[in-house]
């Protein structure tokens, strides 16, 4: 009898070491095959997935930017006619921002989050498997239209009524909304278990100042989606409801208002920027250490530098609005608001630059890739604050100048930050290295590929070209420099061929990689690469900010959990002490089923209102699975 | 996947894509073909071209082609006889009933040679494309069912639920119990 | 040599700025060009500050002594404070001289000349108010005005969102269906300045330009009334058939021509249409040959515009050209 209750509450202080991961990787186990495909909630799995989908998804938009490139690489060519042309843009803007950017920042997040927090897996993990189905779908909804000719035409800000049933016929625009809402979903589901992973499991010892700045960054970052994500979600369906069903939020002849459009859409878009600039910023603040051997410099201002951005980033959506006729003192706050966000943005380039300077650098990939995004983004946040000013703004809204800095923030800002951190956290995914030779040739590519892609289009946009032309007069002034745009884009785009090609090649035969091969002083380099299904054997304690270098490479460790059955340690919030065991539920199907069920609520909501009644059936039968008792330890507890 | 489940899905997604296509510019010859209806010596109704049926009849079922039309049907002022389709000096539109036949080719003819008490013709004001167009139209104003390519409402004050909402006539009382 | 010859041209479009915001002809403009390089200067000396400190911070030896170490923490922490302190004192002067252009520009002019501007899928119909009604001036995608007299541009939308901007004289602004906006700018060179819509409208939103012509305003005035008057008369037979051609076929639906039967109100008015210099909303440069052109094919040459192609023979369409050129 007490022998079965030992048995069943069998906890880790019995076991020792190789005995305790046996035990663990058989409670922690997920088949092998497409059931385990299927059914797996790892956020490590999930999160790698994420990832390779969101870079495919990078390629097939970095494809649309060529093809735009190829027709606008002189006048009036005729390559591309003007309804292709408008899709290719919509679905480039769309695909860039909706299906790349922020999905890979939050994969990124939910591959490293519990890990570097010292825990055994994401909270809410099926929520986890079901935000990478339906994700999938929304991007595949999308992409499909556009193969099939369908492609949303409309801008990746749709604005009414272009996009409202008078002057969008057909499906186009409402695959365009669908696809936001599926996204969005997807969205909303990591940040809330980013925001529960981040407050309540964190190792023990992990107060609020030793978390690491990626994992601040990622918390506000989450902070900011779910505040700033339901404008959109509101945004779009009302854009269906008056496309589906005749209402009229947007109609000025009945009472509603166009601009009411812009101003839901920003108050979502300008976060947006944010959202995938901040986890960018935190990549930054947690690899530079390892290569300039030295802790951070000014962790307090870098974390109020991350949560002054993330509130700052609400109060500027109206910059995006300058010309629309607002009246000139909101305006004016607005462009002071816009500016503001340059002190904070300015207090982590000090703070970083100071880093470097107190330290020692070690020039490997990672590190080149952070001297990329310095030379680029303070560029890119520059102009920013030209696009700030109101009078400034009238000039340049709406010109190639606008496309230029926002390439300078999104791909300087966030996209070499990201492939930095794919670089340095590649072993943490498939337990190889990188190729460097390879990886030097590819960060060379891609800073003279895209400084030289992007700055002559601040000259194009002063010139007096406008965005989203399909083709331009040739009595215009623009023909030569769109020529060299065009030319060096090829330069841009081996770039990225190449890191993908390194990344596939090294993933296969790489260099293995020990457990902590940059030396670096964060928890997830405290268990193997790749880390087993458990993460960590024992739940590490800590007691820095840069626990691996404070602690001289052996970490204390808490004991207790239970090793026949999924079991994390919670802890407070503000001092991380040991509160209570909770479960973590095993791996399951309905996740994926769920996607299906609301995948096909969502497709055929586009074509009739009735879809979302009956459509909430199977979605309900779904969930109810989801949640049904199984019988298993974790449902006992 | 059976080999007809693949057909029938690419036929399903092949159905979708022309729904949606947009041709802007017709081929002069084709447009020319098109206006040579064979018409009834009563000139009510007649054989439709057969270049139409051999597109694929693309005024009735393309959103681009039906939005063209509903376009056309307040540029050229309809709504100043017809209302917006619920009939005023002029017979109703929307109500299923119509005077000279339901079929596309009347319609056609209707607003091509005009009809007697008022009518006018739009041979010389429109472009046969144009007057397909508008046909296609009209026959999804008064149609018992909408498709998915037929167009919503517009962004002015509205008189009667979008063309998506129909069957719209079921608010409307029929001529024989007397219009409005 | 011959290259050289050809590209010179090129290079001075490049220069003379036809559309271009660095190229100010107007106060506004030129307020907004001053405040544009201040920004850029300001911008690019701190952008060099920061990767001079870069580069200095990557080539120095780190301080080998850990009392060293830590005076060097302290300095920097003082180094760090500074700068942030000085980003603060930059934005505050940057945004306070950004107010003072918006002041400057936005000032309200109670004697400016009144346009009316309204947006179509894709031209522009220019409306020149009037308290006599019959000298109200109703034209299309080419705006006349006297130099040195400041011009309020009222904008509105007829289906979706468009933007007036002409970079030369000043900045853009929306024109929104539902809302109306207005543009206040002074020209003070004679010169033509391209214009083009701003915000995505659709197929042909990269088609959709418009000249703002400046003149002295006695041309200016000489310009108005001869646009108030009717259309010129056809003056040889084949312009006569011309004019009949276009009041019995298609054209007429949509178009106005003063003085004839052509009187529809869907496309531009092409009462003087010949007197523009481009036609289909900046697209070509009017000739007889773009005339006969853009009527033969206009979905071709614009695809997806409004204007349908209209059957008509060879004789008819140069009967119709000819016509179209003699309005001047």
């Amino acid at each position: 009898m007490s022998e079965a209750l030992e048995q069943r509450d069998l906890r880790d202080t019995a076991l020792d070491e190789v005995l305790l991961e046996s035990r663990l990787a058989r409670t922690w186990h997920t088949p092998p095959g497409w059931v385990g495909f299927f059914t797996t909630v790892d956020h490590k799995r999930i999160a790698v997935r994420y990832i390779v989908t969101a870079f495919a998804f990078l390629l097939l938009g970095g494809v649309l930017a060529l093809l735009m490139r190829l027709q606008l690489s002189r006048p009036e060519a005729g390559l591309i006619g003007p309804d292709l042309y408008n899709q290719i843009f919509t679905v480039h803007g769309s695909t860039m921002m909706f299906l790349f950017a922020v999905p890979v920042m939050e994969a990124v997040g939910v591959l490293l989050v519990p890990l570097m927090l010292g825990t055994r897996n994401i909270a809410f993990p099926r929520l986890n498997a079901f935000s990478y189905w339906i994700y999938l779908a929304g991007g595949l909804v999308l992409w499909v239209a556009f193969v099939l000719d369908v492609g949303p035409d409309v801008g990746w800000f749709a604005y009414v009524p272009l996009s409202g049933p008078q002057y969008s016929a057909g499906k186009r625009a409402d695959i365009w909304a669908q696809m936001i809402t599926f996204t969005e979903i997807a969205a909303l589901a990591i940040a809330v278990e980013i925001v529960v992973t981040v407050l309540k499991q964190r190792a023990p010892g992990m107060s609020l100042d030793r978390i690491p700045l990626f994992v601040w960054a990622m918390f506000v970052t989450s902070f900011v989606v779910i505040l700033a994500m339901p404008a959109v979600v509101v945004a779009s369906t009302a854009l269906i409801l008056d496309r589906l069903v005749g209402t009229h939020f947007f109609n000025p002849a009945e009472g509603g208002d166009a601009l009411l459009w812009q101003h839901l859409f920003w108050f979502f878009g300008h976060p947006e920027v944010y959202i995938i600039f901040l986890p960018a910023v935190g990549m930054i603040s947690s690899i530079l250490p390892t290569f300039v051997r030295r802790p951070i410099f000014g962790y307090l201002p870098l974390v109020l530098a991350l949560i002054g951005t993330g509130i700052l980033a609400f109060g500027l959506w109206v910059h995006h609005m300058f010309t629309t006729g607002l009246p000139r003192v909101g305006e004016s706050f607005f462009t002071a608001s816009s500016m503001a966000i340059a002190v904070p943005s300015g207090v982590q380039i000090f703070c970083w630059l100071a880093t470097i300077w107190l330290g020692r650098p070690v020039w490997r990939v990672p590190f080149l890739y952070i001297l990329a995004f310095f030379f680029t983004f303070v560029l890119g946040g520059l102009t920013g604050v030209m696009v700030a000013s109101v009078p400034l703004d009238t000039q340049v809204h709406d010109t190639y100048f606008v496309v230029a800095h926002f390439h300078y923030v999104l791909v300087g800002g966030a996209v070499f930050p990201l492939l930095a951190a794919v670089t340095y956290w590649f072993s943490k995914m498939t337990g190889r290295m990188m190729s460097e030779r390879l990886g030097r040739w590819s960060v060379a590519l891609l800073f003279i590929g895209f400084n030289f892609t992007f700055f002559p289009m601040h000259i194009l946009g002063l010139q007096g070209m406008p965005r989203r032309i399909y083709t331009y007069q040739a009595d215009l002034p623009w023909g030569g420099m769109n020529l060299f745009v065009s030319l060096c884009s090829l330069a841009l785009a081996a770039g990225f061929l190449l890191f993908v090609w390194n990344a596939l090649r090294s993933a296969r035969a790489g260099e293995a990689a020990g457990d902590n091969p940059w030396g670096a002083a964060t928890l997830e380099w405290a268990t193997s690469s790749p880390p087993p299904p458990y993460n960590f054997t024992r739940i590490p304690v800590v007691r820095s900010a840069n626990p691996l270098w404070d602690d001289g490479g052996a970490l204390p460790v808490a004991s207790g959990l239970s090793v026949n059955r999924r079991e994390l340690l919670i802890t407070t919030t503000a001092e991380a002490r040991p509160e209570a065991r909770e479960t973590s539920p095993r791996d399951s199907a309905w996740p994926f089923w769920a996607a299906i069920a609301t995948t096909i609520m969502l497709v055929c909501s586009i074509f009739t209102p009735w879809a979302v009644v009956w459509g909430s059936i199977p979605v309900a039968v779904t969930l109810v699975g989801w949640f049904w008792p199984r019988g298993t330890p974790e449902d006992d507890s | 996947m059976k080999p007809w489940h693949a057909a029938l899905l690419s036929l399903l997604l092949l159905a979708g894509c022309k729904r949606e296509t947009r041709q802007a510019r017709l081929d002069p010859a084709v447009a020319e073909a098109m206006d040579s209806v064979a018409t009834l010596p009563i000139g009510i109704n007649g054989r439709p071209p057969p270049v139409l049926l051999a597109m694929g009849e693309p005024y009735r079922s393309n959103a681009y082609q039906l939005s063209q039309g509903k376009r056309l049907y307040a540029w050229f002022n309809c709504q100043g006889c017809h209302t917006d389709g619920g009939g005023g000096s002029a017979p109703a539109l929307m109500d299923g009933w119509w005077r000279y036949g339901p079929d596309a080719v009347s319609i056609f003819l209707s607003i091509r040679d005009g009809r007697p008490n008022g009518m006018p013709a739009f041979r010389e004001r429109l472009t046969t494309e144009q007057i397909w167009q508008l046909t296609g139209y009209l026959q999804s104003l008064g149609a018992t069912s909408s498709t998915a390519a037929t167009p919503g409402r517009n962004d002015s004050m509205q008189t009667r639920p979008g063309e998506n909402r129909v069957p719209s006539m079921s608010r409307l009382p029929s001529p024989h119990e007397g219009g409005p | 040599m011959k290259r050289a010859s050809r590209l010179l041209p090129l290079l001075l479009a490049g220069c003379s700025g036809w559309q271009s915001a660095l190229d100010p002809r107007g106060p506004s403009a030129q307020d907004l060009h001053g405040l544009f390089w201040l920004f850029t200067i300001t911008c690019t000396v701190i952008w060099l500050a920061v990767m001079l400190v870069l580069l200095a911070a990557l080539l120095r030896r780190p301080p080998a002594t850990k009392g060293a170490a830590e005076a060097a923490g302290r300095r920097s922490a003082r180094v760090v404070g500074g700068a942030v302190a000085a980003t603060v004192l930059v934005v505050a002067g940057l945004t306070f001289a950004s107010y003072l252009a918006t002041r400057a520009i936005s000032s309200d002019q109670p004697e400016a000349l009144v346009i009316r501007l309204r947006g179509y899928q894709w031209w522009w119909e220019v409306t020149y108010p009037h308290e006599q009604p019959d000298q109200t001036l109703l034209t299309a995608n080419e705006i006349h005005i006297p130099t040195g007299r400041p011009v309020r541009i009222e904008l509105a939308a007829a289906d979706v969102i468009h933007s007036f901007w002409v970079p030369n004289l000043t900045g853009k602004q929306d024109m929104i269906p539902g809302r109306s906006n207005s543009l206040v700018f002074t020209a003070e060179k004679p010169g033509t300045y391209r214009a083009q819509c701003a915000e995505f409208c659709g197929l042909q939103h990269a088609h959709m330009a418009l000249h703002v012509v400046a003149e002295p305003p006695e041309a200016f005035e000489r310009w108005r009334t001869a646009q108030l008057a009717e259309a010129p008369a056809p003056e040889d037979a084949e312009e006569e058939e011309g004019r009949r051609v276009l009041e019995s076929k298609a054209c007429a639906a949509c178009h106005t021509v003063r003085g004839t039967e052509a009187a529809g109100n869907l496309g531009p008015d092409l009462t003087h249409v010949a007197s523009r210099r481009f036609i289909a909303a900046g697209m070509l440069p009017t000739t007889r040959g773009s005339l006969a052109a853009w009527v033969a094919d206009p979905q071709s040459i614009k695809p997806g515009n409004n204007m349908p192609m209209v059957s008509l023979t060879a004789d008819e369409l140069q009967a119709v050209s000819a016509y179209l050129t003699r309005l001047r």
